[in-house]
């Protein structure tokens, strides 16, 4: 399970809050674990994706209230430079333990603004709690709204969800389900920094959580880190969240690791191919990894 | 023995190499520059010396000793590396040792004025006697607010060259940023340590945490804002996780549809947030292993 990277657990698992359910993305565990870890003063803000000018356009925020994770819930399939706040939150906030959630591109950020803290003074030890979603691509917005409106013919206004799933890209409205498109039709308006990204499901973060292995309403929650076991466990000892052994669940990790796989070997082999080995009359492009 | 008391033995590094310093010729700064230089403690209280220590030195080039003040932000830290790890046997403004002397590991603050001689004759000595030569802030490594220098300020008014020092001398490592911060700059130092005195394992993880910092060295001597665009987005590599737009330290950097927008005017070209980007360097060797590279600067930092 190379491509899942190290754990110390992993569960089949949704929130103990039906109002945080209500509305999240899939089992409410990264609200309900912030919301859990700033009651308890785990941590004392999270940066989270909350809403932005435009519908669906994501805009970092700090959330030191329930109330403000509550804001951010569900997944918004655009770029939200959670990172862009991290100095922040710890100077005009004042956070001394701050929570993040973000993308694995975003935790491995946060590893390395941890480990080479170039410009981040005094950062490094008040990061208490960084939740990594899986993460198959990302779309800047301007792709997403062509993929909602053209596509979709969907007026990216009345939407009320978006998932990604079984191969296709779905918008809800308050009818339901109101459009589908297969993913294949969305690839060309994935960011071109996801194609040279080499991890799924965010294998530095803390926990890590997606949809992908669980039926419909829970989540797949990996627990990887000391102060991510701690903070779990106490959450679900707290009844914040609901957590089961993932033995016998269908479609369970092997469908994770079948997905972490062809992203990984698909971006592996990008990243050859930008070397331009086959055509020497073509200069390599950069390769960030070393 | 009380905290000063302590700061005074550490400051001074071991015996031996105050007395080298005091056979050693006087210096040759042209009178009109020369600055005496009190030391703040005058008798130093020597430890025992550990024998495995290494030995750093700070060179004071053209930079604003912002840089040695963030050394210094380490607090009760920076004694520790002083009583566990390192000799500070140079340094202008805290040790009374005029010559640089044979060091293990040389932090260069500052870019080089190339009209001022006795720069020239000491960045010189920097790189023939430290083993391993550290440009610590964006002045060293890329020039950084010293690039906008035309000359006419007082008191040298007829000081307008300045160069990073990577254009005079091989640098080994960069430390870039404006100021750069403590913590990375306890890491180099704790790293540099390892390196040089650990077993084989240590030495291989302080391999792996200095190579980035290495290559950025040898990459050469020009830092921009732009950096993100041609070195990134034009790469097609950024993610768009705003690492860049934390980091810069005059708001240059904002997101606008997930990408950063430079204004380019305000970009004092210190070399951050092209560092700090997770998609200019990445090591999943040493990111991976986040939680026990932490826990062991936690453990060897404690006094
Ligand atoms: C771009 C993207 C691609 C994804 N791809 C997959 C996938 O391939 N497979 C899979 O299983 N899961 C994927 N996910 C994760 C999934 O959609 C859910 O976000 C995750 O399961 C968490 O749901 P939840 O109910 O626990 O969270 P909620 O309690 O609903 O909270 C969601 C949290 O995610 C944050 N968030 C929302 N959008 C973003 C964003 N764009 N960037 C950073 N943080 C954000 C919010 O701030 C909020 O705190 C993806 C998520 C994103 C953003
Ligand atoms: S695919 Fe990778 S690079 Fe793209 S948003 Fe997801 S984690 Fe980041
Ligand atoms: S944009 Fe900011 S961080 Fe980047 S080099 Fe310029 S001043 Fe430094
Ligand atoms: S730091 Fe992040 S947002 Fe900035 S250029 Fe790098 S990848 Fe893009």
């Amino acid at each position: 399970m190379e491509y899942l990277g190290q754990y110390k657990a992993v569960y089949k698992a949704k929130s103990g809050c039906e109002d945080i359910l209500a509305k999240s993305q899939d089992g409410g565990i990264v609200t309900s674990m912030f919301a859990y870890a700033l009651e308890t003063g785990i941590i004392d803000g999270a940066i989270v994706a909350g809403p932005g000018s435009e519908p669906y356009k994501p805009e970092p925020m700090i959330a030191t209230t329930v109330e403000e994770l509550f804001e951010a819930r569900g997944t918004k399939y655009s770029i939200s430079p959670n990172l862009a706040l991290i100095k922040e939150a710890t100077r005009s906030y004042g956070l001394d333990k701050i929570g993040i959630v973000g993308t694995p591109c975003q935790i491995q950020a946060v590893r390395k603004g941890q480990l080479y803290p170039i410009g981040l003074r005094d950062v490094p030890d008040k990061i208490a709690l960084a939740i990594g979603i899986f993460c198959m691509e990302n779309f800047p917005y301007q792709g997403l709204f062509q993929m909602v409106e053209d596509h979709c013919a969907t007026k990216i206004d009345n939407v009320t969800k978006m998932d990604i799933g079984k191969g296709k890209f779905s918008v809800y409205t308050e009818r339901g389900v109101n459009s589908q498109i297969p993913l294949k039709v969305t690839h060309k308006y994935e960011q071109p920094g996801c194609h040279v990204c080499l991890d799924y499901v965010s294998n530095m973060a803390d926990i890590s959580t997606g949809s992908v292995g669980t039926p419909d309403g829970w989540s797949t929650v990996f627990v990887r880190s000391a102060a991510g076991e701690a903070a779990f466990n106490k959450a679900v000892e707290a009844g914040w969240i609901i957590a089961e052994s993932m033995d016998g669940v269908k479609p369970g990790l092997e469908l994770v690791e079948k997905l972490a796989t062809e992203k990984i070997t698909k971006n592996q082999a990008y990243l050859e191919h930008r070397l331009h080995k086959d055509h020497p009359a073509l200069k390599p492009l950069r390769n960030p990894y070393i | 023995m009380g905290l000063l008391d302590k700061l005074k033995g550490l400051l001074f590094g071991n015996e031996t190499v105050r007395e080298g310093k005091q056979d050693a010729k006087p210096g040759v700064k042209p009178a009109d520059t020369k600055v005496e230089q009190k030391p703040i403690i005058t008798k130093p209280k020597e430890e025992k010396p550990v024998a495995d220590k290494i030995t750093v030195g700070h060179v004071h080039m053209s930079g604003c000793t912002g840089c040695l003040v963030s050394l210094a932000d380490n607090y009760e830290g920076l004694l520790t590396i002083l009583d566990k790890y390192a000799d500070l046997v140079y340094c202008l403004t805290l040790a009374d040792v005029r010559k640089i002397p044979k060091m293990d590991v040389a932090l260069v603050e500052g870019s080089v004025c190339i009209n001022d001689e006795c720069s020239m004759e000491e960045i010189l000595e920097t790189r023939e006697n430290a083993t391993i030569v550290v440009a610590l802030g964006g002045c060293a490594c890329y020039g950084n607010t010293t690039r906008f220098c035309r000359g006419g300020q007082q008191n040298q008014p007829q000081h307008e060259g300045f160069l990073p020092i990577g254009d005079l001398i091989k640098v080994d490592v960069y430390i870039p940023g404006c100021a750069p911060t403590p913590q990375q700059i306890r890491n180099v130092c704790l790293m540099a340590y390892l390196l040089l005195k650990g077993n084989d394992e240590q030495k291989a993880l302080a391999t792996a945490y200095l190579t980035p910092l290495m290559n950025l060295a040898a990459a050469g001597t020009e830092a921009c804002g732009c950096d993100l665009m041609t070195e990134v987005i034009n790469q097609g590599l950024c993610c768009g996780c705003g690492s860049c737009a934390a980091v810069c330290p005059v708001r240059a950097v904002t997101m606008q549809f997930g990408k950063p927008q430079i204004e380019r005017d305000l970009c004092i070209k210190c070399g951050a947030c092209y560092a700090q980007c997770p998609r200019s360097f990445f090591s999943f060797d040493v990111c991976g292993q986040y939680e026990s590279i932490t826990n062991l600067i936690g453990e060897v930092m404690k006094p």
